[in-house]
This record gives structure tokens, sequence and C-alpha cells, in this order.
């Protein structure tokens, strides 16, 4: 065998170890409903779940809670999924800005105990990037 | 009234070019046809053809900067009936920026790509005797598919749109306005404006760079494309080297450039975030160095040579695929770089698959032609070495771009049918770094052992003549760095096997190419590029190391309370509070927030928020005090001042171990167009960065939540308590005159000296105004005053002159305060000392590689 052939050898086993890595690291999208099972049936592995903040007919946010005060760093909300489910969640990190103002919100992690803890928010905020009104100044 | 005149020029130019370089590439193929590379005979036929490609490309390069200047001029005349210019630029912009809303769009950066094609297809024109024909037939290619993005046409019958052209009137992009129906001619007065965000010198500098770069892979490819077509399978490489180098160090610099403008204004937190756009970049650069380095040995070993097609050709697809990645959508909400989707998704997925086609077809039909050798690679030959370096480069660039691809596994999924929805990996650092930081350690190792072989072919002997330096001094160092954590030399521990593999090898990579660089530069300077280049990279590898793998968050909450009961608070307790003015301690430093700052132009220093009033115009405030910096007077009390409204900074006052003291301003920024954005302050010191930012703030002024109002009725020298504190209404004095209001003769104004007695024997004033003013009818004016650090507003509400008593409203509200996250990052200066080695030693190379190309091309031997 030639020095050659086990290198390229190497070099493809280090590939398809990249691409099992890559797969294994990988989240997923899911509903409340689904990362509730995970979580009872012990899979601990981090999701992504999409949804909106719950709110009152009239607009306001409910179940929001943050009081710096007491802890900079914990930061609770309801979330609603795609399914229309509801469910609080914990960020342990302080709340990010324009939270309230935000159209979608993704959280990453996972249940632990009966709740969501999130380890990272995605925030989509309407304007973000387009400006899609022209403030008529005529 | 619209200035079509303007928009027209330009749309019409956008046209011009794109025809042209289509006839370009046309006529410069015809030429090669006439006058093949490995058949020389310069007939009429060919001269006729170049000379007519070559007027026609000068034609493209002059309508191409008749589209620059249109454009420009759209923005510099604030035409703001035009899209691009309403929707980019505002007339409070400075001109420097009017050149930073040239590329915010998409179209401008698209345009800005092409204007530097221009420029590099005209000094290929000029350096090249017998390459030309060819290699400007497949460079004017590229560049019509590029003018084809903004090109902005409909196809008549087909009802398809190709490319968006900058020119389009904002009457038609957003036609369905209200405005229009009342008033077809409307012209907004102002634009929306530069993002803030990128109203940064860097931002300037930054995408030209980075652009610049992305324009020259084109030639080496071209080189490439051309030398198989023109059967000239090795010939290209000489040419097409220096090149490549200059294309990887401009494109490396615009990457670290953007890296460092993100430390400095995002708050990710660092200077590399694994962002989808910034690894897309970094993918196809990481590819150039591994084909220059074939590249370097192409002429004695036909294996590199075979190499250095396959990726030049893989270098330049993989910079069409980022392109399709940011500017296709496909990224969404996963970047924060990634532009809106303009409907060209299509024609760049054409743009991507017909390149690929090509490659595949060019290569395939040579193959066989391309020179090849058996020979079995020596463990003691340099070849050896650069090809496990440049496997290994590969490799890590293919792991990259394998995890940043996952939107498009999705949409692959979706487009056959499947409801896949997986996500990127939730800890993407780890992640990445799991793979990139053994592919560094492999890289530090190879650039360190390799450098020996490159200068001679050496036995085993020679070989640990040359390096047991290196390694006995690798090893030291790096005793002496894990022994000094555990002695408390340092507070940085080393114990990941990995990190000290990388600390290990990186030292070597730097000893052994300190060495090789005093070996060579007795001989020649001009051959050290080299080793200067590997010393840079070793540098910024152990800049990496301790930057990324040892930033520490110093801000944890010392409180000792614990917060939670469900949950652990050990994990995420990294941010701060600080009231303002209520010191707060944090490692060996004390932290304590002062208040809100703004900037005016044309001042050096930031403003107290607390002695301006806000008039209507949110540009525009009133100091209540002399501004005075460095004993000159800047503004008088009572003078309107210009601000930048968008940025508010909140002062903090670091004083290390109770002496030295300095004085931070983190940002916080509202960007219209992108929500609230917090920037670090950042304290360099020789060894390490004190990175701050704000994670919180509270509500602006007009959302606060005040107590209901308590009445006072109160006389001069009266006490009473306020939220506990003793306060004292020491006495009522009349004024004649106001900051911000007008007194005529007869009004009266009068302003309570408020005095409260806070804790720890410090005191408090306010100083609420009461004015009536006679002259318009008795009207009431009541100006409060706040003191921030108690939370306390207060207000003159009545004077009652027969009993003498005045009235006092009071609210209290919750105290000022920020949250602050503070992060330590040590040797960062050794990531950028590295990159400027990098730097410098690839322009030698540079140098010395273009100087070999003239040589041989003035000995008539270009090919």
């Amino acid at each position: 065998m030639k020095t050659s052939h086990i290198i390229l050898l190497v070099i493809i086993a280090v590939a398809i170890g990249v691409i099992i890595s890559t797969t294994g690291d990988a989240s997923q999208y899911v509903s409340f409903k689904e990362a509730y099972q995970m979580s009872k049936d012990g899979d601990d592995d981090k999701v992504h779940v999409v949804g909106k903040l719950k709110k009152a007919p009239d607009g306001t946010i409910v179940g929001m809670f943050y009081n710096p005060i007491i802890n900079p760093n914990r930061f609770e909300f309801i979330l609603v999924d795609n399914n229309k489910e509801e469910h609080p969640v914990i960020y342990q990190n302080a709340k990010p800005q324009d939270f309230d103002k935000s159209e979608q919100v993704v959280i990453v992690g996972n249940v632990k105990g009966n709740v969501f803890v999130a380890d990272e928010i995605l925030m989509k905020c309407p304007s973000k990037y387009e400006e899609k009104e022209v403030k008529a100044s005529l | 009234m619209f200035d079509l005149a303007i928009g027209d020029f330009g749309h019409l130019f956008v046209i011009i070019s794109f025809i042209s370089s289509l006839i370009a590439t046309i006529a410069y193929f015809k030429a090669s046809q006439a006058n093949p590379l490995y058949n020389q005979n310069n007939s009429k036929d060919f001269i006729s053809w170049r000379n007519f490609a070559r007027w026609t490309y000068f034609l493209h390069a002059f309508s191409v900067f008749g589209v620059v200047v249109s454009l420009f001029s759209l923005i510099y005349g604030h035409h703001y009936e035009y899209h691009y210019a309403w929707s980019h630029s505002s007339n409070s912009l400075p001109w420097y920026y009017m050149i930073s809303c040239f590329w915010e769009g998409q179209e401008g950066s698209f345009l800005l790509w092409i204007f530097w094609h221009v420029l590099l297809g005209l000094i290929l024109i000029k350096v090249n005797k017998t390459w030309e024909a060819p290699l400007m037939a497949v460079f004017c290619l590229v560049q019509t598919f590029l003018a084809s993005m903004i090109i902005g046409v409909v196809i008549p019958v087909l009802e398809i749109k190709i490319g968006s052209s900058p020119f389009i009137l904002l009457k038609d992009y957003m036609g369905n306005l209200p405005v229009y129906s009342i008033n077809p001619n409307f012209i907004p007065k102002d634009g929306t404006g530069l993002n803030p965000l990128l109203q940064n010198y860097w931002m300037v500098i930054h995408p030209p760079t980075l652009f610049l770069g992305f324009a020259a892979t084109i030639v080496p490819f071209a080189y490439m494309m051309a030398g198989l077509w023109q059967k000239q399978y090795k010939e290209w490489v000489r040419p097409a080297l220096p090149w490549a180098l200059f294309a990887s160090v401009v494109l490396g610099t615009g990457i670290l450039m953007g890296g460092y403008w993100a430390y400095e204004t995002l708050n990710f937190g660092g200077y590399w975030n694994w962002d989808p756009v910034e690894n897309a970049v970094f993918v196809p650069w990481l590819i150039l160095i591994a084909c220059i380095h074939t590249m370097i040995i192409y002429r004695n070993n036909s294996s590199a040579l075979v190499m250095s097609i396959i990726l030049v050709a893989a270098m330049y697809i993989l910079i069409l695929y980022s392109t399709f990645l940011t500017r296709s959508g496909i990224l969404g909400e996963s970047s924060v770089h990634s532009f809106t989707d303009l409907g060209l998704s299509g024609q760049l997925f054409i743009y991507l698959m017909t390149f690929i086609a090509l490659v595949i077809f060019l290569i395939s039909k040579t193959w066989k032609n391309i020179p090849k050798t058996d020979k079995d690679l020596s463990i003691y030959t340099r070849d050896f070495w650069i090809f496990i370096g440049v496997a290994t480069l590969c490799v890590a660039a293919f792991q990259i771009i394998t995890t940043t691809s996952f939107p498009v596994y999705n949409a692959i999924g979706r487009s056959f049918g499947l409801k896949w929805n997986i996500a990127a990996p939730p800890d993407q650092e780890a992640h990445y770094s799991f793979w990139q930081i053994g592919f560094a350690i492999l890289i530090a190792f190879l650039s360190g052992i390799g450098q020996f072989f490159w200068w001679q072919k050496i036995d085993s002997k020679k070989l640990w003549n040359s390096i047991a330096v290196p390694i006995i001094l690798a090893f030291l160092i790096t005793s002496i760095i894990l022994i000094s954590g555990p002695i408390g030399w340092t507070d940085i521990k080393i114990e990941r096997p990995s990190y000290i593999l990388l600390l290990l090898f990186s030292l070597f990579s730097l000893f052994s190419n300190i060495s090789i660089f005093f070996s060579v530069i007795k001989n020649n300077y001009r051959l050290a590029g080299g080793a200067i280049a590997h010393i840079g990279v070793a540098l910024m590898l152990i800049g990496i190391l301790y930057s990324s793998g040892f930033s520490k968050t110093i801000s944890l909450n010392s409180s000792g309370l614990l917060y939670s009961k469900q949950l652990s608070n050990e994990q995420n307790a990294e941010n701060i509070l600080l009231f303002r003015n209520d010191p707060q301690r944090m490692k060996e430093f004390s932290l304590k927030y002062k208040g809100s700052r703004l900037e005016a132009k044309g001042y050096p220093d930031y403003l107290n928020k607390d002695y301006l009033i806000q008039l209507e115009n949110p540009e525009l405030v009133v100091t209540r005090k002399d501004v005075v910096y460095d004993g000159e007077v800047y503004y008088k009390k009572g003078d309107t001042i210009k601000i930048s409204p968008e940025n508010t900074y909140y002062e903090v006052e670091y004083t290390k171990n109770g002496k030295d003291t300095f004085n931070l301003f983190p940002r916080l920024q509202k960007n219209k167009k992108m929500g609230s954005i917090a920037s670090p302050d950042i304290k360099r010191f020789a060894g390490r960065d004190l990175y701050s930012h704000l994670s919180m703030v509270p509500v602006e002024d007009e959302e606060r939540e005040w107590s209901e109002t308590e009445e006072y009725k109160v006389r001069q020298g009266d006490t009473i308590f306020i939220n506990d504190y003793i306060t004292i209404l020491d006495e009522m004095e009349r004024l004649t005159s106001l900051p911000a209001i007008k007194l005529a003769p007869e009004d009266i104004a009068v302003r309570a000296h408020i005095r409260i007695l806070g804790k720890e024997g410090k005191n408090f004033s306010l100083h609420p105004v009461y004015v009536i003013k006679i002259s318009e009818g008795n009207m009431v004016g009541i100006v409060p005053d706040v003191n921030e650090d108690l939370g306390i507003r207060v207000a003159l509400l009545n004077i009652d002159p027969k009993t003498e008593t005045f009235t006092l409203g009071v609210n209290t509200s919750q105290k000022d305060y920020i949250i602050l996250k503070v992060v330590e990052k040590p040797l960062i200066n050794l990531l950028w000392l590295g990159t400027f080695l990098l730097v410098i030693g690839m322009t030698m190379a540079i140098v010395r590689r273009y100087q070999e190309f003239k040589k041989m091309r003035d000995k008539g031997q270009e090919v």
C-alpha cells in the first residue's frame, strides 16, 4: 500500500467522522408536545421551538416576568407554539432587548423538570433590515 | 419633480455594461480560437478579434464607471424619488458614510464586485502578453453573469425578471402606498438612512476590501480554466500564483476586518461567531490557502499540479456558493449579514450551476492529458508534508461548510416533498471547536515541521539537528505556562489536553519559523515571506487559543444569593446589576455606573444627559449648564446642541485595586432598522482586553412608570420624608432667564432648592421650576427635576403667595440602573499582531512571485 493511499483513506475516514458528528450534533425544530415527550423519555437533546408570545386580547404580553433587581439573570415568559400549545419558558440570562416587540421567537434548549429552559433566544423583529412603510411627511 | 435623467442614464449604462461584457466574451473566445496558445500564429484574424474584444471591454469598463457615478450621484444628491437613495441614505449623513450607502444594498454590493472586476480586468490586459484572449474570455463570462444581477429587465412574453436594478423609482418599488394616489409626484423629504450600525469607519473599508478579495479570486480561476482549455496544463500556474496570493491576502484581511468590526460593535462577545456568512467566506479562503501551497510545488510534482487544478476550481465554486448562500435569502434569520431576497435566487442558482458544469466538463475532458505520476511520496520530502497540510485545510473547510449548509439541506429536502426540520447544532461553538481545534493543532505542527523540508531535502539526522532547539524551547515554555497557573503566577489554568497540544505545537511552529527566518534572511531577504507568514499564523493560533479558550466572564453575580430554587444558578449568572452611583465589586475592579451620556458632533467628550433638555426634534437638546472640556467652553448654558439621538452611552467607572481609574462607555443604539443594539466598550491592556457590554437598560423616559403623585404643602425650611429620605426645602429663588423657555420681563419663574439627605452623609439637590407666563395669559409651566440615583421626581405644582406655601408633587420610580456583562479576553493582541505578520509575509511572497512571472514573460516564455 502506498503512502498516498493511506493519506487518502485517513482523509475519507475524517470526512465520514465529520458527517456523522454533524448529524449527531444537529438539532431539530419541534413542537412543545414533542419537546415534553422527549424529556419524559429521558432524552435531553437540545431542540428548537418556534412560537409567539402569549398575548391578551388588547395586545399586552401575558406571563412575562423579569425583575433585574431581584435577579438580572432570570427571565420568564410564556410561549405559544405553532400548535397553539403554551408553556412557560425560563431563560437564565438578561432579558433580550426588544423582546416585547418580537413577532416570532425561536427558543433553543430542552425541558428540565416541567419547564422549558432556553439556552438561547432568537427573535424575529418586524422591522428587521427592510423598512416596509414610508412615514410620509407631505 | 422627479429627476428621471440620472436613473435613465444609470439604467442605460447597466444595460450597456451587460451587453458589452457578453460581446467581449464572444470576441475573446473567437480570438482565442484564431490564435490558440499551443499554436501561436498571431494571424490577422486574431488581431482583429482581439482588438475588437479589447475595445468592447473598454466600453464595458466605461459603462460600469457610468453606473457607479450615476448611483453615487443619486445618493449624494439626495434623490429620494429613487428607492436606493431613499432606503440607504438620509439628509444628515456625512459624505464619507455616503460611500457606505453605496454597498449597503444588495445591488450596490454587486456593483462594487463588478467594479473591482473591471479594474482587475484592465490590469490583466495590461500585464499579459499571450494569455489575454483565453484569460479574458473566461473573465468576461463571469462578468456577464454578474452584470445580469443588476440589469433589472423583464423579458416581455415570459414575464421573467432578470436582475434587480438599483435605479428603481420608489414609486415603482412601493407603488401601492396611499400617498401616490393623492400625489403621484410624491418625493420623500428625507431617506430612511444608512443603518447606524454601519456608520463606523470599519464599514467604510471592510466591504470594499472583502469584495476586492472576492473579485480577485477570479484571476487564478480564469488562468486555470484558460490553461485547461488551451492545453497549457502546467503553464497557467506561474502567472496565476501571485494573483492567488493577492486574493488570499486581501480576502483574509477583509474577513479579519469584519471580525474586528463585530468585536467592537456587536455584542456577540467576540470576533468570530461561526455565523453562516462569515463561514461561507472563510471556507473558500481556506481552500485558496491550500491551493497556494500546491501551486508553489507544481513544477516538480504532477500530483501537486492535479491538486492545484481541482483546488482552484473548488475554491471558485465555493465563492459562488457563498454568494448564493448570502444573497438568495436561504439563510433567512440564521445570520446577521444575509441580504433580503430580491428574487434573484433562481438566477444565482443558474450562475452557480453553470460554472459547476463548466468546470466538471473542462476537467473531465482534459483529464487524460494532465500530467500525472505514479511515484510514491517519501516522508522525507517537503511535498509529503505539504500534502498533509493541504489535506488538513481541505477537511477543515469541509467540516465548516457541512454544518453551515443546514438551511440548504432543508431546502433540498423540501423540494423533494420531504418535511425536513433539522436545525444547526444548539451549541455551535462547541461543535465547531471540537473539530477545528484538532485541525489547528495539525496545522501548527505541519507549519513548523514543513518549513524545514521546504528549504532542503533532509535526511532524518539533519532534521533532528535542526528541529531540536524549537522542540526543546516549545516544551520548556509550555511547561512553564502549565505550572504558572497552579502556582498562582497567572489565573489561567490550562487543563484541557487539546489546549495544551495547541499551545505546544503553536509554540513549536513559532520557534521553528523564527529559526528558519534567520537562516533564510542571511541569504536573501526576499525569500523570507513564507517564514514571516507562518510566524504570523502561529501567533494567531496562540492569540485565538487564549482570547477564546480562556475568555472569562468576570461580571459574575457575587452577591451570594441563590435566586432560584428550581434551577442551579451556576451556569448563567453572567450579568451584574449596577445602580447609579452605587459601586459594586467585580474581581480586582470596583464598578460604578455614573449615568447616561450622549454625543454631539464637534464635542470631544460625552454630554451628560442629566443636564440636557430634549427638544421636540430628536436631534436637538438644550444644555442647562456650561459644557466645558479641557478648559474650553464648548456650549454655554441655554445653547441648543445637535446630538446623534440614536446612540446613548452609559458611563461606567472602573477602579482597579482601589487605585487606577478609567471610564468605559458601552453603547446602546436605537436602530430604526434593527431595534436596540448594544455595542461594547473595550479597555485594552497589553496582555488582555476588558470587554464590557450592556445586557439591559431600563426603559426610556417616556415609557417609564412612576408612582402616583403625592402632594406636600410646605414652606421654606420645612422637612418632609420622601421614600424615607429626609428632604428639606431650603429656599426659593426668582429666576430671570431659563434654558429652553423664553421669558418676557413680566413673567414669573421660581426655582426651588430642595435637599435630600442620602445614605452615608451623601446629599442630593433637586431644582424644580415653576413658571407663570403672564405675557401669555397666565399660562403655567412646570419643569420637574429628577434624581436618578434615588429614582425621585419632584415638581413644583403650585405657589400660594398669601400663605407662602408651596405645593410639591413627588413621584418615585425604579432607581436608574444598567445590567452589564464584562468579559476578559487574554492575549487578544497576539491575534492582531499575527494577522499583521501574515499580511506582511504574504505580500512579500506576492512581490517575489510576480517578479518571477515578469521575468519569464519578458523572456517570451509566458507559456
